[in-house]
């Protein structure tokens, strides 16, 4: 067991973990630092080669605009089309601090709401930065034709969303993910046409190649044919997201996987704050064991619905036939300021409560009710199906049970991850060379991620942050060629990479691939979901290592390598799903506070609220890799707030 | 765990299985005992655990979102693209739309511009190649005005949303008997030849996007079939604008150029 850097070295951020933040004011920091940064000359930009992996909002927008550049850019997807990627699923909308209501937003505002959101674990001029550059991204956007609501004049629409005192939400329908990811895939696409960006698509990153400490290339594998290929570069960006699926049941697209940053990791990227995962309070709850996802039901609709259970235990009657006496309506109660509305973190660990308490409705008592009676009454059906009607349809097509004659039935669900890799001012993480964009970094959003604020994170780093930053890196490079593939780097990688698939091959054991990964989701879920202690923690960490054990003597992969093969695919991104999982209940363990979505059941209030411990915390978390067996070194990055003061968070 | 509220019922599945593009293709009958609460995709799932218990190569299909937006998913079900369930994406299907006893062939997405990958998986880049030719409005990042600067009438937005709603999947294809695309060309015509934005390419992009689809796609003969299993019911009178404005540009790209 190696010893903690902090422990060694005291308190302090660590030499290994510079941050690259520019001096000066926080609001100043980026403008100034635009200036400072080295540029390429538009004949030189023609000589890099830029590796992105990933083509959702990150990695298609930052392709995209590296491409218009005149950078040589190779993009990868291991979908079939870059238009799959998960971001097309997210359904609220996009904030930006336009200002278009007047009702007293300002960038300033924006940053101010995303780190206080964040449960102040965020740096402070990242998120600043976003909030500058928001503005831009809806004019971008708006640009491309993506259609956002507008109103009768024709200008843009907004809506408050997640709690937001302000309106600063723009959408598109319940489809804002689709529509901006269609934008910058339509971009990409201007740019594959332009011949500036090469696209490799069903194309699998299996490991980051470095020479002389510096990312050189990736190694992928052609998921259609087996082919195992090396890219090199002068620098690879990973824009791959996060990796909510180590909990088997996400509401995360099936093929999400943290295969490239753990990879990466392993090859000395350090990975940041893997205990931060976010639970999001209204999905469909569980209800078989053939279950294979989990659907997310728009935050929106705790604008209308109300949210109850009965009082007392196992009451196995019909909503209908419970009478207000016998009804809880229990964030009313405990909340009255912000009743239904109450932040995601909160909303999602009270229902967890009730169900525990055996409070629970449905076959399985796993759900609480989300009841659109009263606002039914109060507006009528029509209303109410043209704010909604999308959402109950959607409901009505996966339960079988129609929410205009009976409330929702609603369970918190894993949705999104702050944590990820570490990453500098400009994005660079530990390794240099190698980027990572998006959710796939830790970056902007602390320990809990407001709603609409994950479109707005992936396009601002591949719009208009990355874009800048890789310049001044890249300067420095001129003159130098990247590295030829035959090199012994990229030669030993694609071994590795064609040795892992004949392993996978060669097992043939009992349990198939799922099997291991809904196990492996289980242990997650109970102990490192949404609330964690010292005891579940450690249990954890005897459980996954043991359960990893099997899934490498006992796993059966059938087939061949040299074609498509999905059980083949899953066997390496479910396995590195079991050593990240280890990972996040280490970070959990000695996170020896309650933040945001990590709730510790030893450090809460009076009331049950997450308890921070801002002397001993108010740090990031990023964690070193050694090697197979040793345990990761865990380095702290101290944040300091200047501008936004360290609160308590109250709903009540 | 069981539990669930649906009911059991058995069903008969005829499974297409194709080792390769060049390989041929057999039909597998397989029997299921599947909860109705089940969607079309667990039930797969399902059968996939089966067969790998037993030493067989599980069935290849695609899916990624399972929310009906992302477009991975899609199977010919009984001969229809997506399956009976009208506005519904295949891995939105469940099992309750489905009876005891029933016979469900399952099969790839038919179509020549889709030669088959694996079993059920094909291949669909021809619909990327389009986009390619001019699905886009050339506006490159940092190129763009204050986002209200130019109003768009509400009509023209909420119509150009109802095109762009597309989700990619090719279902019009593979349930068109000419294997034709007009549907999806049509629908980003429509989406970007609706908005003030994109009018200044408005007739280049026609012309370019059309002819694309046409070297990969047949010809439209307008069965509408396409609509009817359209899992975001994109209208055929985008085909009509797309028809309209490519006669338009025949004639003013040429008089733009000079060329008579």
């Amino acid at each position: 067991m190696s010893m903690d850097s902090d422990t060694a070295a005291g308190t302090g951020t660590s030499p290994r973990l510079d941050s690259k933040v520019p001096a000066g004011a926080t609001a100043d920091k980026w403008e100034n630092h635009k200036f400072s940064m080295k540029l390429v000359n538009p004949n030189n930009k023609r000589k890099f080669d830029v590796i992105v992996v990933g083509t959702g909002l990150a990695g298609a927008s930052a392709a995209a605009s590296l491409g218009e550049l005149g950078y040589r850019v190779k993009a990868f997807t291991f979908h079939d089309s870059p238009r799959r990627a998960h971001s097309i699923a997210a359904q609220g909308g996009i904030n930006a601090a336009k200002n278009y209501p007047n009702d007293g937003d300002s960038v300033h505002r924006l940053f101010y709401d995303t780190v206080k959101g964040g449960d102040y674990r965020s740096r402070e001029a990242n998120v600043h930065r976003l909030a500058e550059v928001s503005v831009n991204i809806i004019d971008q956007a708006t640009a491309q034709g993506v259609p956002f609501a507008r109103d009768y004049g024709g200008l843009l629409d907004n809506r408050s969303f997640g709690g937001a005192q302000v309106s600063r939400t723009f959408y598109a329908r319940g489809q804002t993910g689709q529509q901006l990811l269609i934008g910058a895939y339509s971009a990409l696409m201007r740019q594959v046409a332009a011949g500036t960006v090469e696209l490799h698509t069903r194309a699998e990153l299996l490991d980051v190649v470095l020479k002389e400490d510096r990312a050189c290339g990736i190694v992928t594998r052609d998921l259609l044919s087996g082919e195992v290929t090396p890219h090199s570069a002068h620098a690879v960006v990973l824009a791959t997201g996060g990796y909510g699926n180590v909990y088997f049941l996400s509401t995360n697209a099936m093929m999400c996987n943290v295969t490239a940053a753990w990879r990466a990791h392993k090859k000395g990227a350090f990975f940041a704050n893997p205990c931060y995962t976010q639970i999001h309070p209204t999905c469909i709850p569980v209800s078989d064991d053939f279950q294979s996802k989990l659907t997310l039901m728009s935050e929106s609709l705790r604008n209308d619905g109300r949210i109850w259970v009965p009082n007392g235990m196992d009451d196995a009657r019909a909503a209908a036939d419970i009478p207000e006496s016998d009804r809880d309506y229990y964030l009313e109660r405990k909340y009255p300021a912000f009743g239904n509305l109450v932040p995601r973190d909160v909303a999602s660990r009270n229902a967890k409560t009730v169900c525990d308490e055996g409070r629970g409705i449905g076959p399985l008592k796993n759900g609480v009710f989300l009841d659109f009676q009263a606002v039914i009454a109060r507006d009528g059906v029509e209303a109410i199906s043209a704010k909604y009607g999308n959402l109950f349809d959607m409901y009505h097509r996966i339960t079988g049970e129609n929410p205009y004659d009976q409330p929702m039935r609603i369970y918190p669900a894993i949705h999104y991850t702050m944590g990820g890799l570490w990453v500098d001012y400009h994005l660079m993480t530990t390794v240099p060379g190698l980027y990572s964009i998006g959710e796939a970094n830790f970056s902007d959003h602390g320990a809990n991620r407001l709603g609409a604020s994950a479109l707005m994170q992936g396009l601002a780093d591949g719009y208009f942050v990355l874009p800048y930053t890789i310049g001044d890196d890249l300067a420095g490079l001129l003159g130098q060629t990247a590295v030829p593939t035959d090199d012994p780097v990229f030669t030993e990688a694609v071994r590795g990479v064609e040795d892992e698939q004949k392993r996978w091959l060669s097992i043939n054991g009992t349990r198939s691939v799922d099997q291991f990964h809904k196990q492996l989701g289980r242990i997650v879920w109970e102990h490192i979901g949404m609330e964690r202690d010292k005891a579940g923690l450690e249990q954890a960490l005897t459980d996954i290592p043991t359960l990893r054990e099997e899934f490498h003597s006992d796993v059966r992969v059938l087939g061949s390598a040299a074609t498509l093969n999905q059980s083949l695919e899953k066997a390496g991104r479910v396995a590195d799903f079991f050593e990240l999982a280890e990972l996040m209940a280490r970070d959990a363990l000695e996170r020896e506070e309650s933040c945001g979505g990590h709730f510790r059941s030893e450090h809460q209030t009076d009331e049950g609220e997450a308890q921070r411990d801002d002397e001993n915390f108010a740090h990031v978390a990023a964690w070193e890799w050694h090697s197979e067996g040793t345990a990761q070194t865990r380095h702290r990055e101290e944040l300091s707030f200047e501008d936004v003061a360290l609160s308590q968070r109250s709903y009540k | 765990m069981g539990g669930g509220h649906g009911e059991t019922i058995s069903v008969t599945l005829r499974v297409w299985r194709q080792d390769g593009p060049d390989e041929p293709g057999r039909f597998d009958v397989h029997h299921q005992t599947i909860s109705t609460d089940a969607s079309f995709l667990e039930m797969l799932d399902l059968l996939n655990e089966e067969l790998n218990a037993a030493g067989e190569e599980p069935v290849a299909f695609e899916s990624d979102c399972r929310e009906g937006i992302c477009g991975t998913c899609g199977v010919m079900i009984n001969g229809r693209a997506h399956g009976p369930q009208k506005a519904t994406a295949t891995c939105q299907l469940h099992m309750r739309e489905f009876s005891d006893g029933d016979e469900i062939v399952i099969e790839p997405f038919r179509a020549a511009g889709f030669p088959v990958v694996r079993d059920l998986a094909v291949d669909r880049s021809p619909l990327d190649r389009i986009i390619e030719a001019g699905g886009y409005i050339s506006v490159g990042t940092g190129a763009a005005s204050d986002a209200n600067l130019t109003p768009v009438p509400k009509v023209a937005a909420d119509q150009a949303f109802d095109a762009a709603a597309c989700i990619g999947c090719g279902a019009c294809v593979a349930a068109c008997p000419n294997s034709a695309a007009q549907l999806f060309t049509s629908a980003k015509i429509g989406h970007l030849g609706l908005l003030p934005q994109g009018q200044a390419e408005r007739w280049s992009r026609t012309e370019t996007m059309v002819e694309t689809m046409e070297e990969y796609f047949g010809s439209c003969t307008n069965h509408g079939e396409c609509s009817e299993a359209c899992p975001k019911e994109i209208s055929l009178d985008f085909i009509a604008f797309m028809n309209r404005d490519y006669i338009k540009a025949k004639v003013r790209n040429r008089a733009l150029t000079g060329q008579h």
